[in-house]
């Protein structure tokens, strides 16, 4: 374990950054390292997290806006929203049970891993929620972009290539987020469906029907292969919406339909990637692809040794395989070959180490990417290798 | 009035030889070089600033494109991309030695995907023309820019688009998939692809709404998504800007999310009812159209709930539409509200700030005060549900005068948005307009780290150069690795 910088606050964080950057030392940049399993293991003397930095920052229910410091603890700001009959519009997972720590993630981890849940199909990723963000780029400086308001064109958008740049471009400090009432009540439909590719069809018609599903995804368990489709508004509406997708449903299979709460435990453990109930040895894979293309990369999976479920319509899998290069090499090509992409989720080290956990880039957007870093790390010391070897 | 660089000489003796290159990329009539055939690409949106270019492009494919940008970089040729030229912000004004690369030839639409709800279609395809491929089997694209009938969606992913129903649906960067990218180098870089969230780096989050700093866009894929059973309006008026907001406020706090959300304050009453009737109340101070969505039980059940929420803030007018073809009527003086003020001064100013939704009345009292103080009269719309403000401000063309006070209105109203925590610009982009204001809002280092990502993709600045980043400063190098 490396040293650990946990500064107090932003200037802490611009401190350690700068003195990094003058003696071309790199840090491992982390929250609660909560996702450390998660991409390619950081190879650094020190560490700078912000878990020092705490606390909601501004909360106006009715601007459907709050800001909270990076480091804030994810359900901290869940609470919060709760509070108001608000929520946090992607569902982003829970990750503990995955990688096995006992932290909770950081608002700041969060966004700068990009991690959506089911609900992301319906309302967005959650890059497409961050409204503002203040950043240390790697040479200290504090930068802020984007703001506090649910419309802003006003320059480069670095709100969205910070989110999912896993700490390599800059320290995010602060963070708003566009928030949506949370729904008075949901009901999700569960349809039998003879295999994976009915299933995905079945998602499909509920997807393109206009009752507002808001989470879609394929389980293959001990009663068989379900589709499932959630219904989330009002309660006369969900009663509504759930009978209309029922009946959409007949052409495709046994329906029923599963009430508030275990509709609340089903959406919950695909958005933790619960069914998988992978062992600690194995790795897990997110693979994204249209949601045609869906149940091929199950059988994919299948074929590689491994197990798989689908969210967002058919259009995410989750694999949990042996963690092997083989396997691994396996699951990618599958990807490339739907023209999809991949992220090797979790894995032992010398797996992540060894093996790209990314796609490669293209060489113009690989010498792009270089640039782009250097426009905001120009001496690579923020993460280094995170996302890719050498980079 | 913005100043714009001076043209460098070595290119403007250069136009006979750079036509003749161009000519050969893109054969027969793709290069418009007299100047009557010019004319008609000297302004865009914002009309008060005209330019003609050097020279029109108008590639039909993105291998010309590509072969046009690699030829603008390899001579030094500065390049100004361009839609359908409806840029409220001067995004597509020419320079007098730049090449515009105009992709309205570009307009195939080259896949539409019903099961995994996307379309593919070129940079050229109008905003409206991706609906319309797909609203015969109940789809609809949503970003919804008051100019979709002209605008194109490259000049949408360009800009960030917005619209009237952004507060459900989102905006261009949120019904994006893919695109396909062109450096100034002339490289093609499929980025994204018809799933969603690509691994790696945000670049399609980048580039949408660049404004064309980083490059070009010849392709984009856009999620598609059913259309609602059906959408009803009400029209509520209120005797005060702080009543109304109050309302705005109570229906939000409700859990119901209108799919428009739409406030109009006392002159943009009177011009949208003068011109088209739609029974406004005159005696309002300020009124909302609210917009809900869902089968007819729906509507009624969520439109009896907000009438409930506004009888509290004591209406002048609460009117809910029973059918659509009174939902039509409400909506009718909103929509015309450009051409109402259009008809009643003979030029006007349309800015876009955004403010929190909380700031509204006290925004309003300061944007009243500086009319009068300005001697220019001003109306209002806003989408309160997301609270991005459109001030129209009037004002005379023809008087030099005017003109010069509309514009230092217009920025005033704009400091007072960043001033109260909002932005510069909501939708319509910075473009030219709104570029030299960019210190009022971004710190010179802040302004500076945009500038070294700018230069990252455009390391000579040709790439629609003056807009977006004050003249002063820039370009900027990246530091050395």
């Amino acid at each position: 374990m490396s040293e650990v910088l946990a500064p107090a606050d932003e200037a802490g964080i611009s401190a350690a950054i700068a003195d990094a950057h003058a003696s071309r030392e790199p840090l491992a940049v982390e929250g609660n390292g909560s996702k450390r399993g998660l991409l390619r293991p950081v190879q650094a003397a020190r560490t700078l997290s912000t878990r020092g930095l705490t606390g909601i920052t501004l909360y106006r229910p009715s601007e459907l806006v709050i800001s909270a410091r990076a480091g804030t603890p994810v359900p901290e700001i869940e609470a919060a929203l709760a509070e108001k009959g608000q929520h946090l519009i992607a569902e982003p997972p829970d990750t503990r049970a995955l990688f096995g720590t006992e932290a909770p993630a950081t608002l700041g981890g969060i966004v700068a891993a990009n991690l959506s849940g089911p609900r992301r199909i319906a309302w967005g990723a959650m890059r497409d929620h961050v409204l503002g963000i203040r950043f240390v780029n790697g040479t200290g400086e504090v930068i802020r972009s984007g703001g506090r308001v649910l419309k802003n064109v006003t320059g480069l958008d670095l709100c969205k290539l910070l989110a999912g740049s896993y700490g390599t471009l800059g320290v995010m400090t602060e963070i708003t987020l566009k928030v949506l009432p949370a729904p008075e009540a949901q009901a999700t439909v569960v349809v039998a469906v003879p295999d994976a590719a009915a299933g995905v069809r079945a998602l499909s018609a509920g997807l393109g029907s206009p009752y507002g599903v808001s989470g879609a995804a394929l389980l293959d368990g001990p009663d068989g292969m379900q589709a499932l489709l959630r219904i989330e508004d009002f309660a006369p509406s969900v009663a509504y919406r759930a009978g209309r997708v029922v009946h959409e449903m007949a052409a495709h299979g046994g329906t029923r339909i599963a009430d508030a709460d275990e509709s609340r435990g089903i959406w919950a453990a695909i958005r933790d990637g619960a069914p998988l109930a992978a062992t600690g040895g194995e790795a897990i894979w997110r693979v994204s692809v249209r949601p045609s293309a869906g149940p091929g990369i199950m059988a994919a999976a299948r074929a590689a040794g491994g197990r798989a479920y689908l969210d967002w319509g058919g259009g995410l899998a989750w694999i949990a395989g042996p963690a092997t290069e083989q396997v691994h090499d396996s699951i990618a090509a599958a990807a490339r070959a739907a023209g999809g992409t991949f992220t090797l989720f979790r894995g032992p080290e010398a797996l992540r180490a060894a093996v790209a956990v990314l796609p490669e880039e293209p060489p113009p957007l690989a010498a792009l990417a270089r640039r782009v870093k250097a426009a905001l790390d120009p001496a690579g010391i923020l993460n280094p290798g995170r996302m890719r070897a050498g980079g | 009035m913005i100043a714009l660089p001076a043209p460098k000489p070595g290119i403007l003796a250069r136009r006979e030889e750079i036509i003749a290159a161009l000519s050969a990329i893109v054969p027969g009539d793709g290069v418009i070089a007299d100047e009557t055939r010019l004319k008609p690409y000297e302004t865009d949106g914002l009309a008060a600033y005209r330019q003609v270019p050097l020279a029109v492009v108008l590639p039909g494919s993105t291998e010309q494109v590509a072969a046009v940008l690699r030829y603008c970089h390899e001579n030094g040729v500065r390049v100004v991309p361009r839609g359908a030229g409806t840029s409220l912000s001067g995004g597509a004004l020419p320079l007098a030695d730049a090449v515009v690369i105009g992709l309205m030839r570009m307009n195939r639409i080259l896949d539409i995907n019903l099961d995994d709800r996307f379309a593919v279609v070129e940079a050229g395809v109008t905003n409206i023309g991706i609906t319309r491929a797909v609203e015969g089997d109940g789809f609809f694209y949503a970003p919804d820019p008051s100019s979709q009938l002209a605008c194109m969606i490259g000049g949408n992913v360009m800009m960030n688009s917005g619209g009237a129903h952004c507060l459900k649906y989102g905006v261009t960067a949120n019904n994006l998939l893919g695109v396909k990218f062109v450096t100034i180098e002339g490289e093609v870089i499929e980025i994204g692809g018809a799933h969603l969230d690509a691994a790696g780096y945000d670049w399609l989050g980048l580039i949408t709404g660049s404004e064309g700093q980083l490059g070009l866009v010849t392709e984009v894929t856009v999620r598609i998504l059913r259309s609602p059973e059906g959408a009803r309006a009400m029209l509520a008026a209120f005797k005060g800007t702080e009543i109304a907001g109050a309302a705005v406020d109570a229906i939000i706090a409700s859990g119901i999310i209108p799919v428009a959300l739409e406030f109009m304050d006392k002159p943009c009453i009177h011009a949208c009812e003068a011109f088209a009737h739609a029974g406004y109340p005159l005696d309002a101070e300020a009124m909302l159209i609210i917009e809900v969505e869902g089968s007819t039980a729906e509507q009624d059940e969520l439109l009896n709930r907000i009438k409930a929420i506004c009888e509290r803030f004591d209406p002048i007018s609460l009117k809910v539409a029973e059918t659509a073809e009174q939902s039509l009527a409400i909506w009718k003086g909103r929509k015309g509200a450009f051409g109402a003020v259009g008809r009643i001064s003979p030029d006007y100013l349309c800015m876009d700030g955004t403010i929190p939704t909380s700031e509204l009345p006290f925004v309003l009292k300061r944007i009243g005060e500086m009319s009068a103080q300005y001697g220019l009269g001003v109306a209002n719309v806003f989408h309160a549900g997301d609270g991005n403000l459109h001030p129209l401000i009037m004002f005379d063309a023809n008087d030099p005068d005017s003109f010069r006070r509309a514009e230092a209105f217009g920025a005033d109203i704009l400091r007072l948005c960043v001033e109260v925590g909002g932005c510069l610009t909501g939708e319509h982009g910075v473009g030219v307009e709104k570029r030299d204001l960019m210190s009022v809002q971004f710190a010179p280092h802040e302004l500076d780290q945009q500038r070294r990502i700018k230069t990252a993709f455009d390391p000579q600045w040709l790439l629609n150069p003056s807009k977006v980043f004050p003249l002063e400063g820039a370009p900027v190098p990246l530091a050395a690795e």
